[in-house]
């Protein structure tokens, strides 16, 4: 059954009418170069694929002087990823882990051609493969031949770092040995040691205890441990003067050490009866609430002389001032640059960076840490030296183009940098 | 709850401050509070990562765990009088391993990286735009060369501190204490916000008088 002719020409009237406007202004906008992102939506054809050549030459290697924790892959990057116009959007990294599914690890941008995967481990086998990007699709590369990390026992980048590590020790070892001879090895005063005999001699004259604070660290610090060796000097002094130490600690392998090292000094004072474990006490880890216990026992205990000595942190200046409202002569060192300043306001004395580690071997007058000390200063001394053959090369390389210099300031480096 | 938590805190902070005026009972009491609670804090956090976390949730895949364990064990022995001079022994061996650590780790960043960092042209001259440096690139060289040598030869305990060695060594010191006058400042400031922070908490959450 047909429709009346009657009742639909007005309808298809008015539509071709519309067609005819549409079809008009596309036509004009065409030709005079203006096109909308609708008529721009109509043109494209998504049928069309973008394909690309897959990268070629990739390889696997070990990562060098690891310890078997890396893999690095290179290749040679598609032939469509141009710096213009490329079709190449990045690449795909795809790993297999001991035979299983390959999965992809990351995307890198267009243009790269190695990666370094540093989440592998030592037992099992890998294999990888690159996909080239498009924006229509990845184009996978062959994979690669299976491979494990290896662990590597010797780094030899830090080859000049263990040739100068050797000139040192040679250094301290020959110094060490010349002192055992009996020759007398010369070390400057240290200003803040001097006063370490007349700050326990005032303690004992004014009949108030010695305070030792070793510091927030723990035996693992070396701070630590130049602390307990002048705490070793101190607790000797203290002995022989018959004073009372107290010495509260944050960590627990602290206390054991310090019991340790103040009853030795007893001992060799010839007065073991006079030791008691009560001298060191663990108070808690927490920074703060150690500061709080310490602050509480200077102003009940009143001590005479108070030593700062070990790494110290935010509570420097809490322990400083305290101390100093409690009228104690106060001998401070750390190695932490930042706390310095504090100590060099607050307190009397102050052990600088090195001075702290200097002063184990100042004190003991052993021929075994004077020779170490000694040591420490030849590696100071190729230091210095190198500094100033160093900025004299690059000047006049940069300046005045010298060759030699440009060469003896490239081979510095190269011996510096191996770090 | 909550409210009792805030009022605790407050009277807690109040009692540590409290120490600014002397020695005092409330002083004392927060004292207590703080360092008991964080003692056992830290036991706990200890035994719950160390002992439960570390070992014995993995010495299955890492029998090298033993050996930290043993040592552990070994300075427990230190509550047995006739034995407890075995507990030197773990101590030994974390003096011994901490010294040989950082032996490389100083070396390396100590001096290495030092000296590679402050080896720079104090000037340089190119043929084609003549003498290359400002006044204020010169002295930024010459402050960091004269600074690190200078500072070295003070830290240097061969040589008495007399006649040019004395006056270089002085120098450092100098620039030694230039240096920790800057630093003294800036961490005074970053202390500073420790103490706002604080206030931050006592006129602002407790009492409500800073939005």
């Amino acid at each position: 059954m047909s429709l009346p002719l009657a009742a639909t020409s007005p309808r298809l009237s008015v539509h071709l009418f519309l067609s005819i406007i549409v079809i008009a202004l596309a036509t004009c906008s065409s030709a005079f170069g203006q096109s909308d992102s609708l008529l721009d939506t109509t043109v494209v054809d998504d049928t069309v694929s973008i394909t690309a050549a897959p990268v070629t030459t990739l390889l696997v290697e070990d990562g060098r002087y690891d310890n078997g924790d890396s893999l690095r892959l290179f290749w040679v990057p598609s032939i469509d990823d141009q710096l213009i116009d490329s079709k190449v959007t990045g690449y795909r990294v795809y790993r297999a882990v001991n035979g299983g599914d390959a999965e992809p690890i990351v995307d890198l941008l267009p243009g790269v051609g190695n990666y370094t995967d540093k989440n592998v481990e030592l037992d099992s086998s890998y294999v990888y493969y690159v996909a080239t990007l498009t924006e229509s699709g990845e184009y996978p590369s062959i994979h690669t031949e299976s491979k494990s990390p290896q662990r590597e026992w010797i780094n030899f980048r830090r080859g000049y770092l263990f040739i100068i590590m050797i000139i040192i020790s040679a250094a301290i070892i020959f110094y060490v040995e010349t002192a055992k001879r009996g020759k007398k090895l010369f070390v400057r005063k240290i200003a803040g040691l001097e006063a370490i005999d007349e700050a326990v001699g005032r303690a004992t004259e004014m009949g108030r205890p010695v305070l030792f604070i070793p510091g927030i660290h723990d035996m693992d610090d070396v701070q630590t441990l130049a602390a307990l060796t002048i705490l070793g000097r101190v607790s000797r002094t203290i002995a022989d003067y018959d004073s009372k130490i107290f010495m509260p600690v944050a960590r627990s392998l602290v206390m054991t050490a310090a019991r340790e090292t103040i009853k030795a000094s007893y001992q060799a004072a010839g007065r073991p009866d006079a030791y008691s474990d009560d001298m060191v006490n663990y108070v808690t880890d927490e920074q703060f609430g150690y500061v709080a216990a310490v602050d509480g026992l200077m102003v009940r205990e009143k001590p005479a002389t108070v030593f700062l000595l070990g790494a110290f942190f935010a509570e420097s200046l809490i322990l400083a001032e305290t101390g100093n409202s409690v009228g104690a002569i106060q001998i401070a060192g750390t190695a932490r640059p930042a706390q310095l300043p504090f100590f060099i306001a607050a307190c009397d004395f102050t052990l600088i960076g090195e001075e702290l580690f200097a002063a184990s071997a100042y004190l003991s007058g052993e021929p075994r840490m004077l020779g170490s000390l000694k040591g420490q200063d030849v590696g100071k001394a190729i230091a210095m030296i190198t500094i100033l053959l160093g900025v004299v090369a690059v000047t006049m390389s940069e300046a005045w183009d010298v060759g030699i210099m440009t060469d003896l300031h490239a081979w510095l480096v190269k011996v510096f940098s191996s770090s | 709850m909550e409210h009792f938590a805030l009022w605790l805190s407050a009277f807690l902070t109040l009692g540590i401050l409290s120490f600014l005026y002397k020695d005092n009972p409330w002083y004392k009491l927060s004292e207590a509070i703080f360092v008991g609670i964080s003692a056992g804090f830290w036991f706990v956090t200890l035994f719950w990562d160390n002992l439960v976390g570390k070992f014995w949730d993995g010495w299955q895949d890492e029998p090298m765990l033993f050996v930290g364990a043993a040592l552990g064990f070994l300075m427990l022995l230190r509550l047995v009088p006739k034995i407890g001079w075995i507990s030197r022994w773990p101590l030994a061996f974390i003096v011994g391993a901490t010294s040989g650590l950082w032996l490389m780790n100083y070396l390396a960043s100590n001096i290495m990286v030092q000296v590679q960092a402050t080896i720079q042209p104090l000037f340089s001259i190119s043929y084609a735009s003549g003498f290359d440096a400002g006044w204020g690139a010169i002295i930024s060289s010459l402050v960091i060369v004269v600074g690190t040598f200078t500072g070295l030869v003070y830290f240097f305990f061969s040589k008495e501190h007399k006649g040019a060695f004395g006056g270089a060594a002085r120098v450092g010191i100098f620039f030694i204490m230039i240096t920790f006058g800057a630093s003294f400042g800036y961490t005074v400031m970053s202390r500073m916000s420790l103490l706002i922070g604080r206030m931050d908490f006592l006129l602002g959450d407790w009492l409500g008088m800073i939005g």
